[in-house]
Order: structure tokens, then C-alpha cells, then sequence
């Protein structure tokens, strides 16, 4: 495409609207303008000069920021919807969402999840309208940022005369300038941090010109977190494991491919006590009841030695010892473990007592470990207890007439004993489960007497490796940059130029109008320059 | 111990007093001069700040005493969070006003912030000690800094609304003074509930009720305020109490809707006593005091506050909020409705530095927005904690 050149000399590339160098209108509509659009220095963009074939429309198509701005509002209408109801990822995990939502929210619920808003975030149409955002950051970006650096660099001091009185802020009065005058404004320029530039008699002063681009650098940041967060479904980034695991355990940590170990010494709970703990919160934890203090799980981390051997054995050798609290993650490698749920007082073992009814005698005791129950327990003296059969998770009697058992987690444990004894050799059957006895095939002359239980806790931990982290924190850290960069500081101009025995002085400032024109204010205070006036609204 | 405890709530009393003093002042600040001036900073503001500013220092004093008493930053419950953030509305306004130096600004950020604190002051007061998950040094760094941010945003708010109330023509009845009006209504709204559940506390009202909650199981709830709507299913046990119109379904925290129902209800009695001794809308009402107002300033500051306020609230919103949910949480972001009422509240202020920016929305356009943002962060700020529950519904 032809460049355009001024008649300044300065050759332009096609599409530009201000001359980049002396800031002359290169197009009529410009010159009809009252005031120009400086927001992008009158600059060549793209998206404003070709529009022919499909990569022309597509590329205007995200640089307007118009759709941006749209493409803004429905994410931030979207994510409103998501938060009407939970999302599935808060429903107890027990129920089936189909049904949950209608049960709970009545029509409106059974909309919601019809509609497939019980997993907005996940949705694709959500991820699309994200992806859209980043595709309109990037060429939002580039449609703007090169162009606007090409026309503040190649920007001269003397700015043509029509530029001058066709920005916002602008002067003129008929006057001769001494030279002390002017050395006079420059010192206070440079007292309030100006640049200055000159050229026969002309003068630029400007500031803060980097603020101009704080937008695209917070772009940058933003681009670079959202490819963060998409990396963390690609392959080996990202690792979100749940590890139970009851006191006394050691289990492979799930995620670590078998080289790591943990073993759970002991999990705590808690809570605040209002004796001990600062008599501050005595009335709080009154009106509240328990508040917790603490959730710690005392972990101990190994590593297998073995694990590159195939078919040997473990060897754990301890990394080291930690607690495990909520806040104060485990960190190894490159994972964290997290505490993160638990389940409190799961039944380990039960103690029976083999009693004579009659007598109340007891013959000796029986330690059934839930999780691992022996066949038989041998008393001594010809007493034995034989567990004929063991079902962890009891419920009922089937329709078979055989005990059932819901899953073999011991939540209610329950047992098919044979007792022997003396009197009775071949044993007698007893059906024992928690405040329940039966006698299925005949009264028995002895019993099963409970005696004890043990319980320990589970501790649920968090097993993370997330390998994009370091991607969003610099994403976040540029963005943050450019926010600041934008938003804490301004770019200000300030022109003066004599022609033709008539002062010239003009201003620009990308933004706080009212700072600027209190600056210049008090630059050209007392001096025979006249002071630009607001010639907007 | 008690002592410190005794010394906070005196000194957050004292704040309270001031503000409302310096309202006053900053009043009298804005009163035309004889001879029809426009008028700089006078007498009447600089007494006016004096007495903010010595007002702000004593709820610093609330706000560090507490932090001594209790061990940790007084920002882990509604109450101390709203009170802070209302604190950081008023030390926003101070910045400003050295900036700009308008009293106007006073007229009408210390009454928010003074209706703010009296709303803080209705949730229970008593120093709590914190769950683990609350146990880090990132409770002070997120929470203040977001507060911080959201003060900051507020402020937008007031420019903005002294804008509409100064633009908006009061001589018939449009589509603006209408929604001007629902502001105004809004504000006295929460009069309203201040007023309501403080004559129901000191009456001690109880009217207990057995009711089926969400998960279909027997619980019991106690209101202190005589139900209009009843829970789930509920049965009064209480005696000679007012039994509920209506009962709601199970998904519907009936307490809290009851309570609104009473605050919008003692609201719109007293709006509507305002209106019915002035024969005024509220907006016509206050605009003599705004007569002197530069539009243009005034949308300046707004847009003004809304650049200082926007990075801070980025930062700590959603920055900090993001390292400290990977701390505690495991995850840096987990849709949690709190996140989510943050990211909307970012997105909304970044489609108005969008929208000033490169489509040129000044005046109007940008202080009704300005408007819209505050009512997103009141929004995040107490509907999301009492509404929708979620991991930050800690009070």
C-alpha cells in the first residue's frame, strides 16, 4: 500500500490520520475535526485501514473494543448466573445432580441444570467467551500499541499549527517572546520533571510518556496468565490427588508415581477452650459453641529407594518429619500436601468378652482388629472363639437370610460367632452386632459381651502439584506493572511555538485534565505566555 | 484485657460522633458565599477535616486496640469487616480531599460511611477466635488490602452520585430521578434495618421455631424479629408470638429474608415520611446542597477514584485472594461465589476504564456506572456473605 507522505516531508504509512512527525490532518475527516481524537496520536491502525479479506474482518472484528467491552459484560453476566444456585462442585457429592437441583430448588433448580448452569465454569461456551477475551486482548493490543509507539517516536517538537489548536487544551495570543521568558517556563519544567525538547524557538515538554503503555503491559500479563491457566490441563502440569489416610498408616502418595511415602503418626482436632485459650473470646465461643483451633495431621514423608528397581520391594528411607496443618502445606518436590478433610473416630478394633450368661463368668477376651479379623481366637483352658463370619458395614439380613454388608468400610460392624467351650465342644453360634444379638440356630448358654472399642481418625489430604504457578504468578506480576504503570501515572504534554510574531501553546494529557491544567497553571503563571484554555464542553 | 476490649468499642463510638460532626461542618463548608462566589476551601472545611481526620485516628485507635486485645486484625467477622471497610471509605475520602479539597465530598461520604458503621454494628460484636483456615498472615494482607481497594471504589461512588444529584432534572419525573430515587431509598433502607433490629434487640424478642432444613432434617432457628415469613415447614414454640404469613421453602434462609422484608418495609416508611413532610424527592431534596458543584470536577474525581482504586482492589482481590487460597486452600481459584462476586467486580470496573477510555463515556454515562459498581461491591460485600453461602461465610 502507498505510504502518504506530509508536506512536512515525513512519510507516513498508509492509513495514518495525524502526521506522526508534525501532526498535520492527513485525511479530510481529520481536518474537519474540532478537536482531535488524540487517543492513538492520530496513528495508522490496521483494523481502521483494511477491511477486504477475511483475516482483515476477523482481526477488526476483536480489535474493536467495543466487542472486547461486550465480550466483558456477558463473562461478568455469566459468572453472576453460576452463583444463583451452587455449582456442582458444592453439592454433597452423595446425590445425583439431576435430581438434586429440582428437589431442592423446585423449577427454577431443574432450569438451572437443564440449562447446564450447575457447571458453568466448565461449560464450553464459558471457556470459549474467555478464549474470545484473550484473542481480543492480543489484537486489541497489537492493533494499537505499534502504531501509537511509532507516532510518539517519530513525533517532532514544532507541531504544525492546525495540530496545535485543534487539541483540547490551547492558546494563542499575539506576542514576542524573550529568551528568558522561555528560560524561565523551561526551569520550571524541569523542576516538575519534564523532558524538554527544542527546536528553532519551539518547545516540547513531556512527561510520563511510559503510562501509555501500561495498557498493553497489563495485556501481556493477563495473555500470559490465561495460557498459565491453560497449560494446567495439558499433561504432567497439573496433579489434584486426595489422600485418606488413618492414623498409624503409611500409603504411597497417589500422584508421585511410587516414590513418595507418607505415613500418618497421629491426627488432631482442636478446639478453642474457653479456660485456656484468651479470655477475649470467652463470649464468642459461648454464643457459637465449638469454634476449632486446629486441624494437624503429624506426618512423617519417605522416599523408595527401590523404586527404580522393578519387582523389589519398597525401601522407605524418611525425608522428613512435619506437621501438617491447614495453612502450612507439606511441601516436597514439587508437591504440596494439604490438610484438607477427616473423618473423625473410625472404629479400628472391638473387644468382646466370651461370658457365660448364667454364671456371668467371663472366660477371656477377644480383640477383633476391624480390618484385619483372624480366623480364630484361641482362649485357652478349651474356650476358643471362631469368626464364621464378618461383615464391616452391616445392614440387615438379606432376603436369602444371609447378613449383608454395604461396603467394607467397618461402620457397623457385625459378626457370625462360634464360641467353644467345655460344655460345648462343637460350639455354639452367636450373631452379634452393634446393641444387637441374635441367636439364629438355638439359644446359647455363653455370649459375646462387648467390651471395648478402639477408633482412630482418617486424615484427608490434598495431594497438588501444579507446575503452571510460576507462569500465572509472572503473569500477575506484569499485569499488576502495567495496572500501575496506566493508572498511577499520566502522560503530559506541553507545546509551545511561535509563528508568525503569534504564540502558540497547546496541551495534551491522556488523562486528569484537571492535574494538568493546575500544573501548567502554575508553570506559566507570571510569564507572558498565555495559558491554554479547555476549549472542550 | 477487658480493658483494651472496653477502650475499641469507645474509641469506634468516638469515630462515629465525629463523623457525624464533621458532616456538619463540611455542611456549613458548602453554604454559598454572600457575594455569590464560587468558593475555595474555607474556614468551615478545614474545620471540617480537622475533625475527620481526628475521627479517622480514633478508629485507627478502635482498630489497633482491638488487634492487641484479640491477637489477630480486627477483619475476620462481618461486623469488623464492614467496620473496617468503612474506615477505608473515610481514609479514601481524606486522600481525596487533600487532592481536590471539596467539602461536597464530606456532605456525603460521612454519612455512608456513619450508616456503614451503624449497619456493622448490628451483627454480634464479640472478638471471635479464628478457624485454621483464617490462621495466616494473608488474613491481614488480603482482607485490609481489599477493603482498601473497595474504600477507594466507594468513593467514585460519592463523586458520581453528587454528579447525578447536581445533573438530574428534578423539575419532572424521568427515568433518572426514579433510579436516583431507588439510591436514595437504598441508603435509607439500611437506616431502616439499623432501626429495626436495634428496637427488637432491646425489646428481646424470641420467637423460636422447629422447622425442616435444606437437608430434610429437624432444626431449630430463633428470631428476634417477628416473622413475617416462617422457615420450612416451622412450628412456632414460643408462646403468644406472632405467627408467620408465610412459610418459605427450605432452600430460602427465612431469618435473613425476614429481616430484609422488615428493613425494605421500615425503609419505605421512612422514605415515605420524607417524602410526604417535604413534598420532594429525596434528589430534589439534596440538591441545594450540591448547587455549587463543578460537574466536570466531580466526574474527574470519580473516574480519578476509580484509576487509584482499581489496582489496589486487583491486587487485593484478586491477587493476594489467589496466593492465599493456594495457601489454605489448595487451589488459587475454586468458583467459590465470593471469588466469583470478585472477578465480576473487576470485570465491571475494567469494562468502565474500557468503556471512558475508547468509547469516550464521561459525565453521565460514567457516574451512573460508577453507581453500579458500588452496588456490586455492597452486593459481594454483604449479600454473598449472608445469601449465598459459601468458604468466606465466616459470620
Amino acid at each position: 500500500m502507498a505510504k502518504v507522505k506530509c508536506e512536512c516531508g515525513h512519510v507516513n504509512p498508509h492509513g495514518t490520520i495525524l502526521c506522526e512527525s508534525c501532526g498535520r490532518a492527513l485525511t479530510e475527516e481529520a481536518q474537519k475535526e474540532k478537536l482531535h481524537d488524540m487517543r492513538y496520536e492520530g496513528s495508522a491502525r490496521r483494523s481502521q485501514t483494511y477491511n477486504k479479506t477475511i483475516i482483515d474482518k476477523i482481526w477488526n472484528f476483536f480489535s474493536s473494543v467495543k466487542v472486547g467491552i461486550w465480550l466483558i459484560v456477558l463473562t461478568l453476566i455469566a459468572s453472576s448466573i453460576g452463583t444463583i444456585f451452587p455449582q456442582k462442585l458444592f453439592i454433597p457429592n452423595n446425590v445425583s445432580p439431576e435430581t438434586y437441583y429440582e428437589e431442592t430448588y423446585g423449577t427454577a433448580g431443574k432450569i438451572y441444570y437443564t440449562l447446564g448452569f450447575h457447571d458453568l465454569y466448565n461449560s464450553i461456551w464459558f471457556i470459549g467467551l474467555i478464549a474470545a477475551i484473550g484473542v481480543s486482548l492480543v489484537i486489541c493490543s497489537l492493533d494499537r500499541v505499534i502504531p501509537l509507539y511509532r507516532a510518539l517516536k517519530n513525533q517532532r517538537v514544532a507541531r504544525h499549527g492546525s495540530f496545535m489548536k485543534k487539541q483540547r487544551l490551547f492558546a494563542l495570543k499575539e506576542e514576542k517572546l524573550q529568551p528568558e521568558e522561555i528560560e524561565k517556563v523551561k526551569e520550571k519544567l524541569k523542576s516538575k520533571r519534564y523532558h524538554i525538547r527544542e527546536e528553532d524557538g519551539s518547545l516540547l515538554a513531556e512527561k510520563g510518556r511510559f503510562s501509555r503503555w501500561g495498557p498493553y503491559v497489563n495485556h501481556i500479563g493477563l495473555i500470559i496468565f490465561l495460557i498459565g491457566a491453560m497449560l494446567r490441563s495439558s499433561e504432567g502440569m497439573y496433579t489434584d490427588e486426595m489422600l485418606w489416610i488413618r492414623e498409624g498408616e503409611t500409603l504411597e502418595i497417589p500422584g508421585t508415581q511410587g516414590e513418595f511415602y507418607l505415613k500418618n503418626e497421629k491426627f488432631t482436632i482442636e478446639n478453642y477452650d474457653k479456660e485456656k485459650d484468651p479470655e477475649v473470646f470467652k463470649e464468642a465461643l459461648e454464643r457459637t459453641g465449638g469454634v476449632v483451633k486446629n486441624y494437624q495431621t503429624d506426618a512423617v514423608l519417605y522416599r523408595d529407594e527401590n523404586r527404580d528397581l522393578p519387582g523389589a520391594k519398597p525401601k522407605l528411607v524418611k525425608v522428613k518429619e512435619e506437621k501438617i496443618r491447614v495453612n502450612e502445606p507439606l511441601k516436597f518436590d514439587k508437591f504440596a500436601l494439604y490438610q484438607d478433610s477427616y473423618s473423625k473416630d473410625e472404629m479400628k478394633a472391638m473387644e468382646f468378652a466370651l461370658a457365660n450368661k448364667e454364671t456371668q463368668k467371663e472366660a477371656g477376651r477377644v480383640k477383633v482388629d476391624l480390618f484385619n479379623p483372624k480366623d480364630t481366637y484361641d482362649l485357652g483352658n478349651g474356650y476358643k472363639v471362631e469368626i464364621v463370619g464378618y461383615y464391616p458395614d452391616y445392614d440387615g439380613i438379606g432376603s436369602d437370610g444371609e447378613p449383608k454388608t454395604k461396603s467394607p468400610l467397618p461402620n457397623n460392624p457385625a459378626f457370625l460367632f462360634k464360641m467353644f467351650s467345655p460344655e460345648h465342644p462343637k460350639g455354639e453360634i452367636s450373631f452379634t452386632a452393634i446393641r444387637q444379638t441374635l441367636e439364629p440356630v438355638g439359644e446359647t448358654d455363653y455370649k459375646m459381651e462387648f467390651r471395648g472399642i478402639e477408633t482412630r481418625n482418617i486424615s484427608a489430604l490434598t495431594v497438588r502439584k501444579d507446575l503452571t504457578l510460576w507462569i500465572l504468578g509472572i503473569g500477575g506480576a506484569i499485569f499488576m506493572i502495567g495496572v500501575i504503570q496506566g493508572a498511577y501515572w499520566n502522560h503530559r504534554r506541553l507545546w509551545i511555538r511561535q509563528i508568525d510574531g503569534e504564540v502558540y501553546v497547546a496541551a495534551h494529557t491522556n488523562k486528569n485534565w484537571h492535574g494538568l491544567k493546575r500544573e501548567i497553571n502554575s508553570v506559566l503563571e507570571g510569564t507572558a505566555i498565555p495559558v491554554p484554555e479547555d476549549q472542550q464542553g | 484485657m477487658s480493658d483494651l476490649v472496653q477502650w475499641s468499642g469507645n474509641l469506634l463510638y468516638a469515630s462515629f460522633i465525629m463523623y457525624l460532626i464533621a458532616t456538619f461542618f463540611f455542611g456549613g463548608a458548602i453554604r454559598p458565599k454572600k457575594n455569590g462566589q464560587k468558593q475555595e476551601e474555607n474556614r468551615w472545611g478545614k474545620i471540617g477535616i480537622t475533625v475527620a481526620v481526628i475521627g479517622f485516628i480514633a478508629q485507627l485507635g478502635y482498630f489497633f486496640t482491638r488487634w492487641a486485645a484479640s491477637g489477630h486484625a480486627p477483619v475476620s467477622n462481618l461486623f469488623e469487616f464492614i467496620t473496617f471497610f468503612s474506615m477505608m471509605l473515610v481514609g479514601a475520602f481524606i486522600i481525596i480531599y487533600f487532592m481536590y479539597r471539596l467539602p461536597v465530598l464530606g456532605v456525603f461520604a460521612l454519612p455512608v460511611a456513619l450508616v456503614i458503621i451503624a449497619y456493622a454494628s448490628m451483627f454480634p460484636r464479640d472478638i471471635s477466635p479464628l478457624i485454621p483456615a483464617l490462621q495466616s498472615q494473608w488474613l491481614h494482607i488480603h482482607v485490609t488490602t481489599v477493603a482498601a481497594g473497595e474504600g477507594i471504589l466507594a468513593i467514585s461512588f460519592i463523586a458520581g452520585l453528587i454528579y447525578l444529584v447536581k445533573t438530574i432534572d428534578q423539575s419532572k419525573r424521568s427515568k433518572q430521578t426514579i433510579w436516583l430515587e431507588l439510591i436514595m431509598y437504598s441508603l435509607v433502607a439500611v437506616v431502616g434495618f439499623v432501626a429495626v433490629t436495634t428496637t427488637f434487640t432491646l425489646s428481646g424478642y424470641e420467637a423460636k421455631f422447629e422447622y425442616v432444613n435444606k437437608d430434610g432434617k429437624a432444626a431449630e432457628e430463633t428470631f428476634h424479629i417477628p416473622a413475617i415469613v416462617g422457615p420450612n415447614e416451622g412450628k412456632l414454640v414460643t408462646e403468644d408470638k406472632f405467627e408467620p404469613i408465610v412459610d418459605m421453602p427450605a432452600f430460602i434462609n427465612a431469618k435473613k429474608l425476614n429481616t430484609t422484608l422488615w428493613s425494605l418495609a421500615a425503609g419505605a416508611l421512612l422514605y415515605g415520611l420524607i417524602r410526604l413532610l417535604t413534598r420532594k424527592r429525596m434528589g430534589a431534596l439534596v440538591q441545594p446542597l450540591v448547587k455549587n458543584v463543578n460537574t466536570d470536577l466531580m466526574d474527574e474525581v470519580s473516574y480519578r477514584a476509580i484509576l487509584i482504586g482499581f489496582p489496589v482492589f486487583t491486587l487485593g482481590g484478586l491477587i493476594f485472594a489467589m496466593i492465599w487460597a493456594q495457601i489454605a486452600w489448595t487451589r488459587f481459584w475454586g468458583w467459590d461465589p465470593k471469588e466469583v462476586w470478585a472477578l465480576i467486580t473487576w470485570l465491571f470496573y475494567a469494562a468502565f476504564l474500557h468503556l471512558r477510555l475508547s468509547k469516550g463515556w464521561h459525565g453521565e454515562k460514567s457516574a451512573w456506572l460508577a453507581v453500579v459498581g458500588f452496588v456490586i461491591i455492597m452486593f459481594n460485600l454483604i449479600a454473598v456473605n449472608l445469601v449465598i453461602a459459601g468458604l468466606h461465610s465466616y459470620a
